[in-house]
C-alpha cells in the first residue's frame, strides 16, 4: 500500500487553505488505491508544531515537523533540501504540494533533486497501477489534459480551490525532525514578506468577485466595484489585463491567462468585454453575472445572466439592491 | 553581463484549439503560434539589464522543432544578439526532459544570469525554469515581477496569492519572470532587418525518455447559453431575485 507525503503550505507561521487541501488530496488518493498513510510535512519557525492538529482532522497519519528559525520565512533551499530527503528516506509513492505561488517554486526543485518527473496545477490526482494519473488543465483551460506519469517517487502540485476540504476524526501522530543542513546558510533568502491589506479578501479564498475592465473608464471609477465588493461582505476585487497594463489596479489582481485563475461561486463582470485572456481566468466561475453597455460583447457568451446598460446606472443600483437583500436576510 | 534566456513556441491563445484525430494532441493545422508572454517579458527583462549595465550579450535558446527559429528570429529582432536552436521533434510534457536538455546546452555557455518566463500558457506546467536552476545547482528566483542586480547580487520581487516577498540571491542564477515585471518592446523594422544577419546556432539535441504521457485531451464542458436579463438599471430587482431564487448566490 502506497504512502503520500503532503506538503503543508504556510505563510508568516499559520497553514494556508492550499496546505490542507494538499492533505485532503494525498488522504483521498490513499483511501482510493486501498489504503496508505499520508505523511504531512510541516516546516516552519520554533511554534509551528502548534499548528500540527488540525493535519490530523484533514487526513494525516502523522505530520513530520521541522523547527527552526531559519524556516521564519518561505526558505526555497532549505525547505527544498529536506522535503527531497524525506521523500527518498520515506520510500513515498507521491510527493503532493500545492499548485501556488509557493508550491510552484517548490515543487520543481524537489522533483530535479529527486530525478522526477512533476506535474503542477492537477485538478485529480489518482493511482492507478503503475501510473500517477492527474487531469491538468491546458492552454488556458480550453483542453483538460489526463497525464500518466511513470516512475516512483511522482512529483504533483494539486490547484487551489480543486479539493473540497472533508474534516475527519482523526489525530495525528507528530514526529519532530531535523533539517538537512543548515537552514541559515542558504543562498536565495527572502528578507520581506508583504502581505496585502490584512482586510482584504484574496481572490483565491473569495466567494464572490467583483471584476472590472475598461468600460470603467478611469481608475478613480473603480470605486464602484469596491462598493459593489463591500455590498457583499465577502468579495474580492479582481480586473483584466488592460486595467493592470494602465496601472488602475495592481498586477496581484488581474484575473486571466497571465494572471490569477478563479472559480468563486458568483463572479460579476462590470464593464468587462470578454477578450479570451480574461475568459481563461474566469470561465470555471459557478455563477458568473456581465453588465456591459455592449449587447454583442463576448462576456455575455459565458454569463449566466446579463444585464445591457451603462456600469455607471447599474452597478450603483446593483450595490443598493444587493445590501438590501443581505439586510433583509440576517 | 552574459544573459541567457530560453523561450518557448506555443500556439497564439485567441484562436479555437481542437483535438487531433489522435485523441492525444491539439491539432495544429493552421494554427498561429507566438513566443510564449512570459517568455518574451523574460527577453525583454534581458534586453534592458544589459542596456543599462553595459557591455554584454542577450543568447536566446529555445528546444523544438525547426519551427521554432522563427520565434527565436522574433526575439532577435527585438534586439537579442544570437540564438540556438536545440533541435527536437517534438518537446515531451515531461519538464524534468526539457530542463535536462536546457541545463546540458546552458552550462557550457557560463552565463551570469539565465532568465525563462514563468510558465508557458500552452502546457500550464511551470516547472521548467527551478528545475533547470537546481539540475545546474544555481540560485533560483521564480515568479519575478521586480528586479534589481548590481554587483554581483541581486534583489527581487515574487508575486504571491495576495502578497509579495522581498528575495536576496547572488548571481549567477536563474530567475522566472512574472507579469508585471515589464511589458515587451515591438521588434522595429531595422530590427527585424538585423535579425536576418543574426547568428543562429541549430545543435541536433537528444531527448531522454518522458516519463509524462498523454493519455487524452478533452474539451472542457461547456457554459449553457446565459440570458440577458433586461436593460439598464430597471433590470437590477429582476438579477437579484435570480441570484437569490435560482443561482442562490445571494
Amino acid at each position: 500500500m502506497p504512502n503520500l507525503l503532503a506538503f503543508v503550505e504556510t505563510r508568516a507561521g499559520a497553514i494556508r487553505k492550499a496546505g490542507l487541501e494538499a492533505v485532503t488530496a494525498a488522504r483521498a488518493c490513499v483511501d482510493a488505491s486501498g489504503g496508505g498513510e499520508v505523511h504531512a510535512l510541516l516546516v516552519g519557525a520554533p511554534g509551528i508544531a502548534a499548528r500540527a492538529g488540525s493535519l490530523g482532522e484533514h487526513g494525516a497519519d502523522v505530520v513530520i515537523v521541522v523547527e527552526h528559525a531559519g524556516f521564519e520565512r518561505y526558505n526555497p533551499e532549505a525547505t527544498a533540501a529536506f522535503a527531497a530527503e524525506r521523500i527518498r528516506a520515506g520510500g513515498y509513492r507521491i510527493g503532493v504540494f500545492s499548485s501556488s505561488a509557493q508550491g510552484r517554486d517548490l515543487a520543481p526543485r524537489v522533483a530535479a533533486a529527486l530525478d522526477a518527473a512533476i506535474v503542477t496545477d492537477a485538478t485529480t490526482l489518482a493511482i492507478e497501477q503503475d501510473d500517477v494519473v492527474v487531469t491538468h488543465p491546458i492552454d488556458t483551460g480550453k483542453l483538460i489534459a489526463t497525464w500518466a506519469i511513470r516512475g516512483t517517487p511522482a512529483i504533483v502540485a494539486v490547484r487551489p480551490g480543486a479539493t473540497l476540504l472533508v474534516p475527519q476524526a482523526r489525530t495525528a501522530r507528530v514526529e519532530p525532525a531535523q533539517p538537512v543542513g543548515d537552514p541559515a546558510s542558504v543562498r536565495v533568502v527572502t528578507t520581506e514578506l508583504r502581505v496585502g491589506d490584512g482586510a482584504k479578501m484574496d481572490l483565491g479564498d473569495a466567494p464572490v468577485i467583483v471584476s472590472g475592465g475598461r468600460g470603467l473608464k478611469s481608475a478613480e471609477n473603480f470605486r464602484l466595484v469596491e462598493e459593489l465588493a463591500a455590498a457583499f461582505g465577502n468579495a474580492a476585487v479582481g480586473a483584466t489585463r488592460a486595467v493592470t497594463d494602465d496601472g488602475w489596479r495592481p498586477h496581484s489582481d488581474q484575473i486571466g491567462q497571465t494572471g490569477r485563475l478563479v472559480s468563486p461561486n458568483l463572479y460579476i463582470a462590470v464593464g468587462i468585454s470578454g477578450a479570451i485572456q480574461h475568459l481563461a481566468g474566469m470561465r470555471t466561475s459557478k455563477t458568473i453575472v456581465a453588465i456591459n453597455k455592449d449587447r454583442e460583447a463576448p462576456i455575455f457568451k459565458v454569463a449566466d445572466y446579463g444585464i445591457v446598460g451603462d456600469v455607471f446606472d447599474v452597478v450603483p443600483a446593483l450595490t443598493a439592491a444587493v445590501r438590501a437583500a443581505r439586510a433583509a436576510s440576517t | 553581463m552574459k544573459i541567457a534566456v530560453c523561450i518557448k513556441r506555443v500556439p497564439v491563445m485567441d484562436q479555437r484549439l481542437a483535438i487531433a484525430a489522435n485523441g492525444i494532441a491539439i491539432d495544429e493545422s493552421g494554427l498561429k503560434f507566438d513566443v510564449n508572454d512570459f517568455d518574451l517579458w523574460a527577453v525583454e527583462a534581458a534586453l534592458q539589464l544589459k542596456e543599462k549595465t553595459g557591455p554584454g550579450e542577450v543568447v536566446i535558446i529555445s528546444l523544438g522543432p525547426d519551427a521554432v527559429q522563427e520565434q527565436i528570429r522574433k526575439a532577435l529582432s527585438m534586439g537579442a544578439d544570437r540564438g540556438i536552436h536545440l533541435q527536437a521533434a517534438a518537446l515531451p510534457p515531461d519538464a524534468r526532459v526539457v530542463a535536462q536538455a536546457l541545463a546540458a546546452e546552458l552550462t557550457i555557455g557560463s552565463y551570469d544570469l539565465i532568465l525563462l518566463g514563468r510558465v508557458a500558457v500552452d502546457a500550464s506546467n511551470g516547472a521548467t525554469g527551478a528545475m533547470v536552476a537546481q539540475l545546474m545547482g544555481l540560485p533560483c528566483v521564480t515568479a519575478v515581477s521586480k528586479l534589481e542586480i548590481t554587483a554581483g547580487r541581486g534583489r527581487a520581487q515574487r508575486e504571491l496569492e495576495g502578497a509579495q516577498e522581498i528575495v536576496e540571491f547572488p548571481v549567477p542564477a536563474v530567475l522566472t519572470i512574472d507579469e508585471g515585471l515589464n511589458r515587451e518592446r515591438l521588434p522595429s523594422l531595422k530590427g527585424i532587418m538585423a535579425a536576418k544577419k543574426k547568428p543562429m546556432e541549430v545543435k541536433p539535441t537528444t531527448l531522454a525518455e518522458s516519463r509524462v504521457t498523454v493519455r487524452r485531451l478533452q474539451m472542457p464542458p461547456e457554459r449553457s447559453a446565459g440570458r440577458i436579463v433586461g436593460e439598464g438599471a430597471a433590470a437590477v430587482p429582476e438579477l437579484v431575485r435570480l441570484l437569490q431564487a435560482e443561482a442562490k448566490v445571494l
